[in-house]
C-alpha cells in the first residue's frame, strides 16, 4: 500500500490555452486512478496556482456565455467538491490587485466542504518540497 | 534501470516541446531505461497515423514508431483530447493507445521520475 503525491503548478492564463483547464482535469482524474492500481494504492493531487495562473481562480466566469464552453471555476468547484487541496499565492493575487472577494474560494453551492487556501509562495515551495512528482502547466 | 513517465501538452507542429520531449525519451529508451509518453491536448495529434514529412515541420511518427519497436516505450493519448480533435481510434499509428487521462496519474505513480511539459 502506497500513496504517491503529485501536485498541479499552474501558471497559464485561463482560456488563452488549454493548459490550465488540462492541469485540472488531469488533477481531478486522481479519483479514478485506482482503477490501473493494485488495492490500497492511491495518487493524492493537490494544485497550486502561481503567477498569471491565478486569474484562473477568479469567481464568475462567463465562459459558457462567451464561448459555449464549461469554465475553469466548474473546474475549480470540482476539486474543492473532491476536497483537493487547492493553492493560490498571495504575493501574485497582491501584484494583481487581486482581493479575496474576487476569487472563488469555495464550493458549498454543490455540496463541498474545502476551501480555497490563500497562501504565501513559501508555502506552495513547502508544498513542492512535500510532494513526489511536480507538474507545471 | 529506471522507468520515466513523460507528459506533454504542447503541438506537434507549433511548438518543438515535443521534438525535445521525445529525444529524451529516445536518450532513455538507449540507456536501457522504460519510458511511458503521455499526450494530452495538442500533443495528442503526434500519434496520429498518416502524418506527412516536411522539413518546415516537426515530424515524429517515424522516431515514435521506432522507439515503440523497442519495446521499451509505451505511448498514450488522452482519448477525449483526441476525439475532441476529430482523431479517431481506427486513425492511431500501430502500437500507441488511447485511454483517459487517469492512465497518466497511475503511470507517475511507479515513475521514478516525471516530466511533465504542460505548456503550448
Amino acid at each position: 500500500m502506497a500513496t504517491r503525491k503529485l501536485l498541479f503548478v499552474v501558471r497559464a492564463l485561463p482560456y488563452k490555452t488549454e493548459a490550465s483547464r488540462l492541469g485540472l482535469t488531469h488533477a481531478i482524474s486522481s479519483q479514478s486512478v485506482e482503477i490501473y492500481l493494485k488495492d490500497g494504492d492511491l495518487v493524492e493531487a493537490s494544485i497550486a496556482f502561481i503567477g498569471d495562473g491565478v486569474m484562473n481562480c477568479l469567481k464568475n466566469q462567463q465562459a459558457m456565455k462567451h464561448y459555449g464552453l464549461t469554465s475553469i471555476e466548474g473546474h475549480m468547484k470540482n476539486t474543492l467538491l473532491l476536497d483537493m487541496k487547492v493553492m493560490v499565492c498571495k504575493e501574485d493575487l497582491d501584484k494583481f490587485g487581486i482581493k479575496e472577494d474576487a476569487l472563488l474560494m469555495d464550493a458549498e453551492d454543490i455540496g463541498g466542504e474545502t476551501n480555497t487556501q490563500i497562501v504565501p509562495y513559501s508555502e506552495i515551495q513547502k508544498e513542492m518540497e512535500s510532494v513526489d512528482h511536480l507538474l507545471f502547466c | 534501470m529506471g522507468k520515466l513517465t513523460i507528459g506533454c501538452f504542447s503541438s506537434l507542429v507549433g511548438s518543438l516541446s515535443l521534438d525535445f520531449s521525445v529525444k529524451l525519451a529516445e536518450a532513455a529508451v538507449k540507456k536501457g531505461h522504460t519510458v511511458d509518453y503521455w499526450m494530452s491536448g495538442n500533443a495528442t495529434m503526434m500519434s496520429k497515423k498518416g502524418q506527412r514529412a516536411f522539413k518546415d515541420y516537426s515530424a515524429l511518427a517515424k522516431t515514435v514508431q521506432e522507439l515503440i519497436a523497442t519495446g521499451k516505450f509505451q505511448i498514450t493519448a488522452c482519448e477525449a483530447c483526441a476525439e475532441a480533435r476529430g482523431y479517431h481510434k481506427e486513425d492511431t499509428i500501430e502500437g500507441a493507445r488511447r485511454f483517459s487521462m487517469d492512465w497518466y496519474l497511475a503511470s507517475a505513480f511507479d515513475a521514478d521520475r516525471v516530466l511533465h511539459i504542460g505548456g503550448d
